[in-house]
């Protein structure tokens, strides 16, 4: 209990990814909060490879997470840019309206 | 023991605040509800000894992402009451999914075993001489670098995707034509008028 293991960390990563999960669902319309969601996802990814590369001593996985930290920046860069120009157009954020995208 | 206590401090502020993200009735309050969350993981990343990742996370995320974030909430004009009113009957789907997902990463927790030989198969062993930041730049500039690359080619394209989606041209806003004034010729400049002695120009 006292002595913190890899498997703290994964147990913890799986809550993380667990409740990015669930909050897509729970906020299905607000695309705002679907983004913040994916960056939890994202976290909790993050968050395994860096437990892993620390817990076999290889830097690998921090490269590893260093990219997936790009992507996720900019990932959310173009969602809300998207979002900004949605919102432009139709006046309010609700994913139901979305198929409007197809132009 | 001292670990163990920052592990669980920091552990249980992620998660709390990682829950309020989505369960949170203000935008804002999510926005900094993750912010704390990304905070939480840097301390996280920090008693893993990534410290290079930790300061990332911090400057990237906090000081970028969220950031982000947080100027789109009150940027755009959003009535977020309307759209949380229809997503109430979509939890019960939601919780059943959460906890099917939960179960099946427990049981792979559960089962998962390291194999013997992958020690020997280390990508890139930290070496014991150098802290975690020369470590991880002598890598990532050296074996590494195409992947290094490649990171900034995403932000770039990144960049100028964001920037081409949200360019608008408004009509009435007086721009510079730099064409126009560059072509332009000394005769539609300049008039030559012959002003008599005492009287002014018209």
């Amino acid at each position: 209990m006292l002595e913190i293991t890899l498997g703290h960390y994964l147990a913890l990563a799986a809550i993380l990814f667990t409740i990015g999960v669930f909050g897509i669902f729970a906020n299905r319309k607000n695309v705002i909060i679907l983004l913040m969601s994916i960056e939890l996802i994202l976290l909790a990814v993050n968050v395994n490879l860096v437990a892993f590369s620390s817990h076999m001593g290889d830097l690998a996985g921090q490269v590893f997470a260093m990219l997936i930290l790009t992507v996720a920046a900019a990932e959310a860069a173009v969602g809300l840019a998207i979002l900004v120009v949605f919102f432009r157009n139709r006046g309010d954020i609700a994913v139901d309206g979305a198929n409007m995208m197809k132009g | 023991m001292l670990q163990a206590a920052a592990f669980y401090i920091l552990a249980a502020s992620a998660v709390i605040s990682a829950f309020m993200v989505v369960a949170a009735r203000n935008p804002v309050r999510a926005v900094l509800f993750l912010i704390l969350t990304f905070f939480s993981a840097a301390g996280l990343f920090v008693l893993l000894g990534a410290e290079f990742l930790a300061m990332i996370l911090v400057i990237v995320y906090v000081g970028a992402v969220a950031v982000l974030f947080l100027f789109v909430v009150m940027m755009l004009d959003i009535d977020f009451a309307t759209l949380k009113a229809g997503s109430a009957g979509y939890l019960p789907l939601g919780g059943l999914i959460a906890l099917a997902i939960a179960a099946q990463l427990a049981l792979v927790g559960f089962a998962w075993v390291g194999a013997d030989g992958a020690a020997v198969h280390l990508q890139a062993p930290m070496p014991e001489d150098t802290h975690n930041i020369a470590a991880l730049g002598a890598l990532i500039y050296d074996r590494y670098v195409l992947f290094f690359q490649l990171a900034g080619l995403i932000l770039l394209v990144a960049m100028i995707g964001a920037i081409v989606l949200t360019l608008r041209h408004r009509d009435g806003v007086k721009r510079q034509n730099m064409h126009r004034q560059v072509n332009r010729s000394r005769g539609e400049a300049v008039e030559v008028i012959d002003v008599k002695r005492g009287e002014g120009i018209g």
